[in-house]
């Protein structure tokens, strides 16, 4: 059977990871600059050999409209071929990458950075004001907030909910997620808590947030900026990393109601990323799942089908997903215990350990990298099949 | 009661018909006039059949919990003597689902597939909420 023509005629060349967490003084704007002028450096690259660019906004940049050519003038680009404001929420990262390899495919354009970034932290305030995320993340939808219903946390706790009853998925399932990602991310120096360890009963013991979800089952929040540069297989052997190849790319909007599947959007990309990519489940080396919350990859690795449905929960008891485990799921420690830039995360780590740059949780096999992307409380759905192979 | 008063539900246009009712002590949902489907909050299109009237129709106020969650972090300084309180997603038995709090219960008690049946809690003389509590068995 013929190779996909998609498969491997793309490779991200460049990443920029600006200063992740509790970071000040730039603008949702500023840092996405920061990122793209990183990514491009890093790929031996300037400003002018871009001609594309896909902006996923952070909730920071509010309602700033035509986002993409905001930043395309903050930071003087010129003749794009390809500029786009993309919002689908946590899908969007790999979404905006799949749309930049096409183009690139289909040759209406050469190089393209995808860029996510935010900065929904403010400083402390004066005079010991408690200050909080909560704010950012806490909105309420109308009437619901009559009824003391606040947050994406409590959406995703509905589901979760539901799961926990339909599947018998526990809480310490839960917490081998919170567990396993924090030992990825004690060997991870850049993540936002490699010095705090986690056990199991540090978990139970974590204050709720919203039943059944402990402190330790949400992503952290970040400022920051999160770039990377595609460009096509040709150009990209001539540059200053080694290319990470896309082979996969797919995405999966189911519609409905979360709460009745009980499955993210996986379901639906998976298929066609697994097509294009000529790869099956088992031949992945590593993965690196959407997880704004520990239940977010339960699902997930339910929908890509490294376990059955309903399964995903002691899947992750019998702690096989954390450093030394059969299989390596969020190996810098993921949005909960890494930083949290949407679906950038996910891309920036599988982008680090396929090319070998992982340091002291570099994996030892690393020749195919899944990425997911998941947004709208399971709505939306977004998968990339890496690899440092062309072919 | 609390300091701080909580946040009032905005009366929009198209929920309008769901405060009157409530402030009667009456549960009402929209029945698309296209498919008959039962849905609630407002919707001004069905996502199933694509009609776009639908009227407001009484339902019985019986339902299960399908979901719940306990909010314990403080969102609004309304909620701060509350917390810990559950947030209950009710399966009505005319098919709606719907979002209210559970009272009359205590928060470990809650369960998915519990009986319960509306009951109404008056905040302002416009706003009338909309509340649950266990029914002791079905149907009763």
């Amino acid at each position: 059977m013929a190779g996909h023509p998609l498969r491997g005629a793309t490779a991200i060349v460049g990443l920029g990871i600006t200063p992740q967490g509790r970071v000040y003084g730039r603008t949702p704007l500023g840092f996405a600059v920061d990122a793209i002028q990183l990514a491009l450096e890093d790929a031996g690259l300037g400003r002018s050999d871009l001609d594309g660019l896909l902006l996923n906004p952070g909730l920071a940049w509010n309602d700033l409209g035509m986002g993409s050519f905001q930043l395309q003038q903050a930071m003087g680009l010129r003749d794009l071929h390809l500029s786009a404001t993309m919002h689908l929420g946590g899908a969007s990262a790999c979404a905006t990458i799949q749309h930049a390899a096409q183009a690139i495919a289909a040759g209406v354009c050469h190089t393209v950075a995808c860029v996510f970034s935010d900065a929904p932290l403010k400083p402390p305030a004066p005079h010991g004001e408690r200050t909080s995320s909560a704010s950012a993340y806490g909105f309420a939808r109308g009437w619901e907030q009559a009824y003391g219903f606040f947050g994406v946390n409590a959406m995703y706790a509905l589901v979760a909910r539901r799961h926990m009853h339909r599947y018998g998925t526990t809480q310490d399932h839960l917490g081998a997620v919170a567990v396993a990602q924090r030992r990825w991310a004690n060997r991870n120096p850049q993540a936002q808590l490699h010095a705090e360890a986690l056990t199991l009963d540090d978990y139970r013991r974590s204050r709720w947030i919203v039943e059944p979800l402990h402190l330790f089952d949400c992503c952290l929040v970040s400022n920051g900026g999160l770039a990377v540069i595609v460009t096509g297989s040709e150009r990209a052997r001539n540059l200053r990393k080694a290319p990470v190849y896309i082979w996969g790319m797919g995405q999966g909007h189911l519609g409905g109601d979360p709460a009745d599947t009980l499955t993210s959007g996986a379901v639906l990309a998976r298929e066609p990323a697994f097509r294009m990519a000529g790869v099956r489940v088992t031949d992945l080396d590593l993965a690196e799942l959407y997880d704004c919350y520990t239940f977010t990859v339960i699902v997930s690795l339910e929908d890509y089908g490294f376990c059955a449905k309903g399964e995903g929960g002691p899947f992750v008891a019998e702690q096989v997903t954390g450093p030394g485990g059969r299989l390596a799921i969020n190996t810098g420690g993921g949005q909960l215990s890494s930083f949290y830039m949407w679906g950038m995360t996910p891309v920036s780590e599988a982008v680090i350990q396929v090319r070998g740059e992982g340091g002291e949780r570099q994996v030892p096999k690393h020749d195919l990298a899944l990425v997911s992307g998941n947004g709208g409380v399971f709505s939306t759905h977004s998968t990339l099949v890496l690899s440092p192979h062309v072919s | 009661m609390t300091a701080t008063a909580r946040p009032l539900p905005p009366i929009t246009p198209e929920m309008a018909p769901f405060w009157e009712a409530a402030r009667r002590h009456e549960l009402v949902v929209q029945r698309c006039r296209g498919c008959g489907e039962r849905r609630f909050p407002a919707r001004d299109l069905c996502n199933r059949c694509l009609a776009r009237e639908a009227d407001w129709v009484p339902v019985s106020g019986r339902g299960t919990v399908f979901s719940f969650v306990v909010m314990h972090q403080v969102y609004h300084p309304g909620f701060a003597d509350s917390v810990p309180y559950a947030v209950v997603v009710v399966e009505l038995e005319e098919g709606a689902r719907m979002l209210s709090n559970l009272v009359e219960c205590p928060v470990g008690d809650v369960r998915i597939d519990m009986p319960v049946e509306v009951v109404f809690e008056q905040l302002t003389p416009e706003v009338t909420l909309p509340k649950f509590r266990p029914r002791s068995r079905p149907g009763s």
